[in-house]
């Protein structure tokens, strides 16, 4: 059990603006790794990170963040970085005075933060472009300098809105490795994204929200394990799907076998994959069948998020 | 990845690396804030507002009006009273210290810009009196050089060795570190007035305006009212008082040892407000 100098606790948080909910009754420990939050617009996500840094107030509950109250911003963001989702930038300065002039409100001394910005510049990939003016800067760059401020005074904690929003996808590439660099020195990284089968990739956990409440969280898998009302589904590539069809279909927590349109596979519904795949191995040894691979299909995050938000969610 | 900010362990040597690091903050944030009133687009405006008395006496120093008072040298510390009073205090440091001190943080809200600071490891109070202090430098250098300058411009181009003894030798150098002193005080009072406003109200120019004419009206109020204004304490401290007309209702000027230190505390008192303003103030770009 890890203690809550450890974790990010959300504890029966919820925000409201006026009559408007924001976030509800949210309760959550977040480990280190990377955590998704993942929800279509106005599902909360940009709320509990602003919640999360002290940039909004909950009006109840309260949350920490490695034991630091999100109320004391001087102890806090010795701890948190944070790239929101503002792409806007103090006037008139290069990338490079930035970061610096930041590091200098945070406390380094000049020699300090210069080395700080070098680093994290290096990590960002925008050394060259350091010191140009932020605001001749593509959108690209933005969204990089923005990260790149975000971890620079080395944070524990890295919360990123949107992260990989205007990236090319040799760069998104480069940034999620960063990510999960990051995450393997044993940061907590929070992470809000709306391309699944980005945050599939990359993600520990995910946080579902819908309309400001948390709709499953978790490790994707054992989301998907929990979701009985939808039985998983399973591709069974084999020489004779027909026969395998008949084989299985006898069995009570089977409720669809189909064949696929090519012949040469087949479509199984179980509400219990274990017994399934048990079943599945029986049916080979005994000479059934030749099985040439098993895939479970709707086993990530889009079908999650399919089957407990009801959209498809977004796409890169 | 560890922190580079430590804490240290015994209560006194916390004390004392908070300070440091509280100054060497502010100072951080003053540079910040110093380049951007300054050097920023806003700052252009600021400019203006400073060189607005310059301008007429320029035209003054080419042009001597008719009148024999113009070629008086002993009317002019009552016609540069009358300039400091209207046009100086009430126009120049008051438009100028409510442009600066607003836009210290609801320029940054517009700009969509303040997250930067409220997302670094630095106490919000921190952050208040770094920006204060910052407007208040710029006011005090722009301000305090207009007064000085308008003075020169005044007196020199008409009385040139007169008024080089004057300054040199006589009372025009305590009449002129006197002025320079009072918008100083302005300064203080007046800019913590607009910090406070433009963090709690959306559009501050209706505030401003409504003091802008409480302090005008300044003159018809009992002596009672006179004292719930800033302009009341600075024209207590003008070297050369001027008649505010028939209507005026005749107030004792307020000692300049009640008048300096009682602005002083007005001003502490709104800036601790504006300090707990900001510590509990949410970013919400949207709404502000």
């Amino acid at each position: 059990m890890s203690s809550p100098e450890q974790l990010i606790i959300f504890d029966n948080v919820s925000k409201f603006y006026g009559e408007i909910l924001g976030v509800n009754r949210v309760n959550l420990q977040i480990a280190p790794g990377i955590t998704s939050l993942v929800g279509p617009n106005g599902a909360g996500k940009s709320t509990l990170m602003n919640l999360m840094t002290g940039l909004l107030r909950p009006t109840r509950g309260s949350i920490t963040i490695l034991g630091i109250p999100t109320d004391q911003p001087e102890q806090l963001f010795r701890k948190v970085g944070y790239c929101t989702q503002f792409d806007s930038f103090p006037r008139g300065m290069t990338g490079r005075e930035f970061l610096n002039s930041f590091l200098l409100v945070h406390g380094f001394d000049r020699k300090r933060a210069n080395e700080l910005s070098l680093v994290a510049l290096e990590r960002v990939n925008l050394v060259e472009a350091a010191d140009r003016k932020v605001a001749g800067y593509s959108k690209g760059m933005r969204q990089r300098i923005r990260l790149a401020q975000s971890i620079a005074h080395e944070p524990a904690v890295l919360i990123l809105d949107e992260p990989l929003n205007g990236l090319d996808p040799m760069v998104r590439a480069e940034t999620i490795a960063l990510f999960r660099k990051l995450a393997s020195e044993g940061l907590h990284l929070i992470i809000s994204s709306h391309i699944l089968h980005e945050v599939d990739m990359m993600s520990d956990r995910v946080v579902l929200l819908n309309n400001g409440y948390i709709v499953a969280e978790g490790n994707i898998h054992g989301v998907r394990d929990e979701m009985e009302e939808h039985p998983m589904q399973i591709l069974i590539r084999c020489d004779e799907p027909a026969k395998l069809a008949a084989y299985v279909f006898a069995q009570n927590h089977v409720v669809e076998a189909r064949l696929h349109d090519d012949r040469r596979g087949l479509f199984v519904k179980t509400r219990d994959a274990d017994r399934f795949y048990l079943l599945l191995n029986r049916a080979v040894a005994e000479g059934e069948v030749n099985v040439e691979s098993v895939a479970p299909v709707d086993d990530d995050l889009s079908a999650v998020y399919q089957y407990l938000i009801g959209t498809t969610g977004g796409s890169a | 990845m560890s922190s580079a900010i430590e804490a240290v362990s015994t209560r006194s040597e916390k004390r004392d690396v908070n300070w440091s690091l509280w100054l060497r903050q502010v100072g951080a944030i003053f540079r910040l804030e110093i380049e951007k009133n300054f050097l920023g687009r806003r700052a252009i405006l600021i400019y203006l507002i400073a060189l607005l008395p310059l301008f007429p006496l320029l035209i003054l120093a080419l042009v001597t009006p008719p009148g024999n008072e113009w070629r008086d040298f002993n009317t002019y510390s009552t016609i540069y009273a009358i300039l400091y009073n209207g046009l100086i205090l009430r126009t120049v440091v008051f438009f100028g210290s409510a442009w600066i001190f607003m836009n210290l943080f609801r320029g940054e809200l517009v700009d969509r810009s303040l997250h930067y600071y409220f997302l670094s490891a630095v106490r919000r109070e921190v952050l208040v009196v770094g920006k204060y202090v910052s407007g208040l430098v710029t006011s005090i250098v722009l301000f305090t050089g207009t007064t000085v300058v308008a003075m020169l411009l005044l007196y020199v181009p008409h009385f040139y060795s007169q008024s080089l003894r004057y300054f040199t030798e006589g009372r025009g150098l305590v009449q002129i570190l006197t002025y320079a002193g009072i918008t100083m005080l302005a300064c203080v009072g007046y800019g913590a007035f607009f910090l406070v406003v433009g963090l709690f109200i959306r559009n501050p120019i209706i505030p401003a305006l409504l003091l802008y004419g409480w302090e005008w009206l300044n003159f018809l109020l009992p002596p009672l009212l006179k004292k719930i204004s800033v302009i009341h304490y600075l024209n207590s401290l003008v070297p050369v008082q001027i008649s505010e007309g028939p209507f005026a209702v005749v107030a004792e000027p307020t000692p300049a040892w009640i008048a300096i230190p009682s602005m002083l505390v007005v001003t502490l008192l709104v800036l601790i407000l504006a300090a707990y303003r900001i510590r509990h103030m949410e970013i919400r770009y949207g709404s502000d």
